[in-house]
Parts: structure tokens; C-alpha cells; sequence
């Protein structure tokens, strides 16, 4: 179920009427199936980017995107994305009628949605703020059910573009343990970007470290530190010191 | 301020009103048959119930305004969304729609008395065609306002275009279409009461009003304009308050 993905010398150039700009140049890296991978650098490095070609909302200048060994189309959408801004979930339906929307576009029958929906939300802890607005929810929760949405119809890859950022450092600790567990269940194909080379270390089997403007790979560190890791062991500091060299913080 | 107390005050102001009209109707300002006591005038009232003119002119009126409305809110929001969501719809009809909307629907009364004669019917287009731009303008300018994010989210999870339409720009423009069509409704209200006096129909409360006229029948004007003021208030409070608080401001799209 959960599927691989190749990024084969992809390259991606914006071209406003002013300016061209290149975004990402000649990045390849692959995805193995049920792994977990990282995708870290700094601000304005092409994450987004990325993250929005292997979504298929973008389409890369030169390159393939494969997902499954199967060129991206229009048709075929087989990704659950999950974005940073908060507002993505639809305010006009419940919690549990947003984990549903993918399952309807599947047209899968109303009482298998609506099971597969709370089962889902209960992966995620929410079990009991199904009937609940989006507004009444606090950013975390929210964040959460964007989680439960993004896979309740079993995609066979999870994009994450840096869904906690905007939350509080307590909050974010919190939501990366759960994603840790949520992964760990369903054992899906993800992408997660971020510039927290903690939050990097603490989720990822690998980490795709990108160079700053225009992106490319910068280097690939794999983490095999047991989980659920412990940010405060010596293996933990270590890999970060390492992955901090390689972003070239490093005093 | 607590609710109970903002609710008193507002009370006062028509108290105040109803005192200075008494006390111009007392200095005399006007002869007592042009300028009719408030007395008077609740006396009318009562009995323009009681003996069903009321209620049956109100009735005319508002088929006329239900017929009309229901035309211009049905089209305006068709047009509206398709021009927001379609780009060549939108630049073939954007021109047309921004020339068209400031024009005063009751600009077009005397052609459509030569077009269409005199009755409902011209009544009833008049209202739709001068309601429909509002509800076009603000259903358009509601799909444009639909956060991109939502649509992104909804092509992830495999929607198509005709899911989008239904699923997601409908309930994303509701606040800006809700607020067409209320605008819209007060502005066919304010139309079709004119509309009553320049196109002889032989019912409703503009006619009412007209009618009364040559009569000096000023308590039965006076007690008509309130009719139309309660009438309007209560579309505004019992059908589009009701309506807000059931869709936009219960999902947080709108406070209450
Ligand atoms: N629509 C666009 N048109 C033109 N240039 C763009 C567009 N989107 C992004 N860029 C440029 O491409 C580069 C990469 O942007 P991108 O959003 O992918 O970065 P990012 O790594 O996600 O940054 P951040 O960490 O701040 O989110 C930036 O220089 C940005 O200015
Ligand atoms: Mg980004």
C-alpha cells in the first residue's frame, strides 16, 4: 500500500513576467517504500517546492517525479498532503465530515465513511471532537485532524510541509511524538519538510539536507537511532551536530 | 453594555421619534388632516387588519417580491460563480455586469411598462433585473475570495473539478453570497414599493400608498410605511439572521 518515490534530476524554474527564477536545480533522491524522510534547509532552499511537485499541484521543468514507478497525472491522485497554514481544513464541516472528504471523492458508502473517519480521528486523539467545528479547535487539534484527513482514504504517500511550525514549542513536541505513533501504525510513505534539523532527527529514517537558493542536494543522512527517540541521548545531539555541519552552522 | 439594556435603548429611540411627531402633530405644523395623530394612525392600522386590506395588499406585494427575488437570487448566484470560477465567462461578462449594476433598477419602470404592459408581471422582472446584479457582483467576488488552500487540499484528496464546485467554492462564497443576497432583497423591497406606484397594478402596498393620495387619506400611507418597514425588518431578522446563524456564523466563517 504505502508506495516509493523517485525525484529524477528535477529541476524547477519559476517564470514570472519580470524574472525567472531557479527554484530547484537537478535535485534526485528516492523515497522507499513505508520510509520516513526528511527534507531540511533553509529558508527559501525549494522545500515547498518540492513538496509541491511530488503533490503533482507543480510540475518540474526537467525531471520526473515518479510515485509507485508511475509518472504523476492529473487523474490519478494517490498523496495525502498536509500543509502548514492552519485554515486548510473546510470550516463548514465538522471535524469528522473533513476526515470524510477524501473517502466521499472515493465515493465509498456513507456508514463505511463515517467509521473509517472516527477510526481515524481516534488515531489521532480526537476521538471525541468529531461534531466539532474547525473554529472550535485550537491550532494543534486542527492540526491533527489535517493529519487524520490526509490519510483516512490510505494514500500510498504522506506529504508534510511543516505542519507545526506555527505552533508553540510545547504543542510541537507533542504533535511530532503523535505523527511518530501515526507512522509507526500505518507505516505510510512520508515527506516531511521542515527547518528544524531537531524535528528532522527526531522523525526522520533519513534526512535530504537541501543547499540554500537555488535548492540542491546537499547531503543524505540516514538515522537509525531506536525509536521513539530521546532528544537528550548522545546518538540524538550527535546527529544533529552532524546534520548542523553539514547545513554549515557549525562553528 | 448588556444585551437587555441595548435592547431598551434602541426601544427609547422610537419613543423619541413617536414623541416629536406628537408633539409637531400638537404645535399644529400641519393641518391635522395632512399631519394625522399617532392615535390616528394605530386606529387605521387596526382597522385596515382587522378588515383584511392589509394583509391582502401585503400578500400582492410580497408574491411579487418572492417571485421576483427567487428569479434574480437563482440566476444572480449561477452567473456569479460561473463568472468566478471561469475565466472567459468572467471576461465576457465582467464589462457588462460593472455597467450594468449601478444603473437603478427603477430606471428600466417605464420601458418595461411599454414592453410588458402594466400588472405583475413587468413588476416581477423589474425586481429580478434590478436585484440580480448585487447577487452576481457579491457571488463573484465571494468565489474569488475562497482560500486557495482549501482547493489544494481538495485536489490532494482527488476531487474533481464538478466536487470543487459543489463542495468547496459553493460553501467557501457562502458569507459573500449570503450578502447578496441580502442586499439584494433589500433593494427589491425599496424597488417594488415604487414599482407599485408607477405600474397601476391593483393590489399591494405601494398601490396602497399611491392610492391613498388623492383621498388625503394620510393615516392609511402613514400606517402603510410602517407595514413596510416591519415587513422588511422581519426578512432581514427572521430569514437572513436565522440563515447566517445557521451556516457561516456556526462554522466560524462569520462572528456572530
Ligand atoms: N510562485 C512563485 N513564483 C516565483 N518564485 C517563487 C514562487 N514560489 C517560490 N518562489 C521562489 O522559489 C524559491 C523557493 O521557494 P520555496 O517556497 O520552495 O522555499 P522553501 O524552502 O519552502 O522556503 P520556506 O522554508 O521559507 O518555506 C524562493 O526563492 C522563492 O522566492
Ligand atoms: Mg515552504
Amino acid at each position: 500500500m504505502a508506495k516509493r518515490i523517485d525525484l529524477r534530476h528535477v529541476t524547477l524554474r519559476y517564470v514570472t513576467d519580470t524574472r525567472e527564477v531557479l527554484a530547484v536545480d537537478d535535485v534526485s533522491f528516492t523515497v522507499a517504500e513505508s520510509e520516513f524522510l526528511c527534507l531540511l534547509g533553509p529558508s527559501g532552499c525549494g522545500k515547498t517546492t518540492i513538496m509541491n511537485m511530488i503533490a503533482g499541484f507543480l510540475s518540474p521543468t526537467h525531471g520526473d517525479v515518479l510515485i509507485g514507478g508511475a509518472r504523476l497525472d492529473g487523474t490519478k491522485h494517490d498523496r495525502g498532503v498536509v500543509f502548514q497554514d492552519f485554515a486548510q481544513l473546510f470550516p463548514w464541516r465538522t471535524a469528522r465530515r473533513n476526515v470524510e472528504f477524501g473517502l466521499e471523492m472515493r465515493n465509498v458508502p456513507k456508514a463505511q465513511r463515517k467509521d473509517t473517519a472516527l477510526e481515524f480521528l481516534r488515531l489521532v486523539g480526537l476521538a471525541d471532537f468529531a461534531d466539532v467545528y474547525p473554529h472550535q479547535l485550537s491550532g494543534g487539534m486542527q492540526q491533527r485532524v489535517a493529519i487524520a484527513r490526509a490519510i483516512a482514504y490510505s494514500p500510498g504517500v504522506l506529504l508534510m510541509d511543516e505542519p507545526f511550525a506555527a505552533l508553540d514549542a510545547m504543542t510541537r513536541d507533542e504533535m511530532q511524538r503523535l505523527v511518530n505513533d501515526v507512522w509507526q501504525e500505518t507505516k505510510k510513505t512520508v515527506v516531511y519538510v521542515t527547518h528544524n534539523v531537531a524535528e528532522a532527527v527526531y522523525l526522520g529514517d533519513r534526512v535530504v539536507v537541501l543547499d540554500a537558493h537555488p535548492g540542491r542536494v546537499k547531503a543524505e543522512i540516514p538515522l537509525d537511532l531506536p525509536r521513539p527517540r530521546d532528544p537528550l541521548s548522545a546518538t540524538f545531539v550527535e546527529a544533529q551536530r552532524t546534520i548542523l555541519g553539514h547545513l554549515g552552522m557549525q562553528h | 453594555m448588556s444585551r437587555l439594556s441595548g435592547i431598551l435603548l434602541g426601544c427609547v429611540a422610537f419613543v423619541v421619534l413617536a414623541l416629536a411627531w406628537q408633539a409637531a402633530y400638537w404645535a399644529g405644523v400641519f393641518p391635522p388632516r395632512l399631519f394625522p395623530s399617532l392615535a390616528t394612525v394605530a386606529d387605521t392600522l387596526g382597522r385596515l387588519t382587522i378588515n383584511g386590506t392589509m394583509l391582502v395588499s401585503a400578500a400582492a406585494t410580497l408574491f411579487r417580491l418572492l417571485f421576483g427575488f427567487l428569479l434574480a437570487g437563482v440566476v444572480g448566484v449561477v452567473v456569479g460563480l460561473l463568472m468566478g470560477r471561469v475565466q472567459w465567462i468572467e471576461d465576457a461578462l465582467l464589462p457588462i455586469v460593472s455597467f450594468m449594476y449601478p444603473i437603478p433598477g427603477i430606471a428600466y419602470a417605464p420601458l418595461f411598462v411599454l414592453w410588458f404592459g402594466l400588472g405583475d408581471l413587468p413588476a416581477i422582472l423589474l425586481v429580478a433585473v434590478a436585484t440580480s446584479f448585487t447577487v452576481i457582483i457579491n457571488t463573484w467576488k465571494g468565489v474569488k475570495a475562497v482560500n486557495p488552500i482549501w482547493i489544494r487540499s481538495a485536489h490532494a484528496m482527488g476531487a474533481s473539478e464538478r466536487s470543487i464546485f459543489a463542495k468547496v467554492i459553493l460553501p467557501g462564497a457562502l458569507p459573500y453570497v449570503l450578502t447578496g443576497l441580502r442586499l439584494g432583497l433589500a433593494s427589491a423591497w425599496r424597488i417594488l414599493v415604487a414599482v407599485e406606484m408607477l405600474m397601476s397594478v391593483t393590489q399591494g402596498l405601494g398601490w396602497l400608498i399611491f392610492g391613498s393620495q388623492q383621498f388625503l387619506n394620510t393615516d392609511v400611507m402613514l400606517a402603510t410605511i410602517a407595514v413596510i418597514g416591519i415587513v422588511g425588518m422581519l426578512l432581514e431578522r427572521q430569514v437572513f439572521l436565522r440563515l447566517e446563524q445557521a451556516t457561516i456564523v456556526r462554522w466560524g466563517m462569520m462572528s456572530a
